[in-house]
Parts: C-alpha cells; sequence; structure tokens
C-alpha cells in the first residue's frame, strides 16, 4: 500500500525559540530575535531571544551580536570581520532589510530587533550563508580589466578624470550580497540570472575607458536571463549599504544592448 | 549532489546572445498601447451614443477600423511578451513552462485574432 502522508519530521511546526533573559539590573533592555540553525544537526530551525542591556553594549548590531556571542551563547554563528562596512562579511537580514550589522545603529530598529540570514541562500549555520554561487556569478563576468592595446611601457594606462568618475560608484561594491538577495528576481531565478552585485561589476568594466572588451562583455550578457530577468524592482538599490544603485547600472547595460541594435 | 565547479554551473550553455529584441518590442508595443488606448477612451466618450448602429458607423471609417486594429496588435502583442516572462520567472518545471508558453502563444493569438475579426466584421458589414 502506498504511503500517502509525509513523515512526521519534515512536517513544519513552529520550534519554539530559547529564552536567554537579560542580566538582573540591566537600565535599557533591547530584544534581539535571532534565526538559529545548524543543517548538519537534527534540530529544526528557531528564533532565540536575547535580552541585552544596551547602555553595556555598543551602538551597532554588530556589537549586539558579539556582545552575545561573547558573553550569552558562544555557539551563536556569524560573519564578521572589519566593524566598518568596507569588507561585506557581516550582511544579513535586520529588521527585515538586508544590510551590514556593523553599520546597523540599534536605534533604528524601534521594537525588537529580528535578525535573519541573507534571504534565499543555503544556510551553512544561524546567519552565515553559502555564497559560492554569489561568488561564481561575479567570477563569470571576468572583472579584471581585457584590452588588446599594450599598457605603454614606462607608466601605467591613462585615464581622464571624467573617465574615471564613471567607476567611482560601482567600484565602490564590497559584494556584501545584501542587493543580490533582497531581488525577488534573483530569488526564483538565482541560478541563471546574473542578480544586481554581479551586474554592477559587469557595469564597472563596461564603462571603463581602459578596458577593450566591452563587445565580448555585452554578448555574455545578452540573454533573457542572465540580463533581462531584472524587473526594475529596485530592491538592490533600496537595500544597498553603500548607497549604489545596481538598478540603473542595469538599466544602463540595457541601453547600450539597445543602441547597438539600433 | 553535483561535484561540478559553481562557475561551471553559472557558465552553463553560454548566453542566448538574445533577449534585446524581446525587451524592445515591450517597449514599443507598450507605448503604443498607451498612445492608442487613450484615443480610445477619447473615441468612446466622444461618441454620440455606444448602440450598435453608432459602433459601426464608427468603424465604418477606414482611420478608426486601423487605429482600432492597431490598438488591438499592441495590447495582446504587449500582453504576449508580458505573460511570456511571468511564466519564464515562475514556471519552474521544463515540460510545464514549454507547455505554458505554447498555451500562452496560442491564446494571445485566438483571442487577438478574433478581435480583430470582430472590428473587420463591423467595419465592412452593412449598417445595421
Amino acid at each position: 500500500m502506498a504511503e500517502f502522508s509525509l513523515p512526521p519530521e519534515s512536517r513544519f511546526k513552529e520550534v519554539p525559540g530559547r529564552k536567554h533573559a537579560a542580566p538582573e539590573g540591566a537600565s535599557r533592555v533591547k530584544t534581539f530575535r535571532i534565526y538559529r540553525w545548524d543543517p548538519d544537526g537534527t534540530e529544526k530551525p528557531r528564533v532565540d531571544n536575547y535580552e541585552i542591556d544596551l547602555d553595556r553594549c555598543g551602538p551597532m548590531v554588530l556589537d549586539a551580536l558579539i556582545k552575545i556571542k561573547n558573553e550569552v551563547d558562544s555557539s551563536l554563528t556569524f560573519r564578521r570581520s572589519c566593524r566598518e562596512g568596507i569588507c561585506g562579511s557581516c550582511a544579513m537580514n535586520i529588521d527585515g532589510v538586508n544590510t551590514l550589522a556593523c553599520t546597523k545603529p540599534i536605534e533604528d530598529v524601534r521594537k525588537d530587533v529580528n535578525i535573519f540570514p541573507l534571504p534565499h541562500m543555503p544556510v551553512i549555520k544561524d546567519l552565515v550563508p553559502d555564497l559560492t554561487h554569489f561568488y561564481a556569478q561575479y567570477a563569470s563576468i571576468k572583472p579584471w580589466l581585457q584590452a588588446r592595446t599594450p599598457a605603454p611601457p614606462d607608466r601605467e594606462r591613462a585615464q581622464s578624470p571624467e573617465d574615471q568618475e564613471k567607476i567611482d560608484g560601482p567600484s565602490a561594491c564590497i559584494l556584501c550580497a545584501c542587493c543580490s538577495t533582497s531581488c525577488p528576481s534573483y530569488w526564483w531565478n538565482g541560478d541563471r540570472y546574473l542578480g544586481p552585485a554581479a551586474l554592477l561589476a559587469a557595469y564597472r568594466w563596461l564603462v571603463d575607458t581602459r578596458d577593450e572588451a566591452t563587445g565580448e562583455r555585452l554578448d555574455e550578457l545578452e540573454d533573457p536571463f542572465r540580463l533581462y530577468r531584472c524587473h526594475t524592482i529596485m530592491n538592490c538599490t533600496e537595500a544597498c549599504p553603500k548607497d549604489l544603485n545596481p538598478a540603473k547600472a542595469i538599466a544602463e547595460i540595457k541601453k547600450m544592448m539597445l543602441e547597438r541594435h539600433l | 549532489m553535483s561535484l561540478r565547479p559553481a562557475l561551471g554551473t553559472v557558465l552553463g550553455s553560454g548566453s542566448a546572445r538574445a533577449g534585446v529584441e524581446h525587451w524592445w518590442s515591450q517597449r514599443v508595443s507598450a507605448v503604443a498601447s498607451a498612445l492608442l488606448g487613450l484615443w480610445f477612451i477619447y473615441t468612446l466618450l466622444t461618441l454620440p451614443s455606444l448602440d450598435r448602429v453608432a459602433l459601426i458607423a464608427w468603424l465604418a471609417d477606414p482611420v478608426s477600423a486601423t487605429l482600432m486594429l492597431l490598438f488591438l496588435l499592441a495590447t495582446f502583442w504587449h500582453s504576449a511578451l508580458g505573460v511570456q516572462v511571468v511564466i519564464e520567472d515562475y514556471v519552474h518545471h521544463k515540460a510545464l513552462r514549454v507547455l505554458g508558453l505554447l498555451a500562452a502563444r496560442y491564446l494571445h493569438l485566438l483571442a487577438g485574432g478574433a478581435a480583430a475579426v470582430s472590428v473587420l466584421k463591423l467595419s465592412f458589414g452593412e449598417p445595421a
């Protein structure tokens, strides 16, 4: 007889999270609700509550996470490095928006601070997403200078200040993946759609006046999925913690595509 | 489990070298639909009445009939392109996707064709 019901462990049931109360005498208590899951373990994902005394904690969400790991629960797992918004390691979903924990003030969140890993990525543990595919997409756009004209033997390749300004913005991308993982189109078709981060990087090389592979780069992007899955939703620009504009970069790429056809 | 390197997966079968035409057609048909849509609404508002006789008299004018056919072409074309994108976005089962794309295209042809024939019938038919 065929088995028509799913095994009990596959059914979703909300698992109660663990609660860690603030120490006695805490003056300004804030609750952090943090996603916890270890795919290698047997437990289901849960959301743990941590009460933190803000008078004994730094101002940023990352300060609170480090405090929790140091003083409350050393099993909490997250990435962090520079703590000043330049490495992109601590990208996560805080209060419903992808951003960097190190540059997000706790004060900006009115109620409990909900912290989840970047959306729609495989989870390695807790707040650590698997970005292998994301990095491979970046590598696929060949993020390096390609030129046939040899560089002058006695100096670097020249570029006017105006031309440099064109790449100033997109060069400031830190590859934190906040944009790509906030994009619904990337959620549904991230296997084929390159996503805003990789396309912003592609744009950075498309408008670099020293680069001579513009045609080949556009050829590689001219695809219903790689580029044209962008439906101008603009979550990418909204999420970018560096205030860059991937949506505009993608629009510019589409314009370049059209210009070589018309 | 696949041991294929991530870059190999991303590069996949390469770029389709297509998409510009589709994207541009969406814009062309959108602008046409908007302009002809305004004309259509304006015309309906200024017709003396909306009964069959008045509409047949209106469509008997070759300019009206032509603009009406173009309006239908632009909107059905735009809709066909848009529905195609929606199916590509959300239907990930390969066979269902192909079936969906075929169905969407044929249904648009059917509905657009029927609408065009209706206009022509009214335009060329004897006044009632």
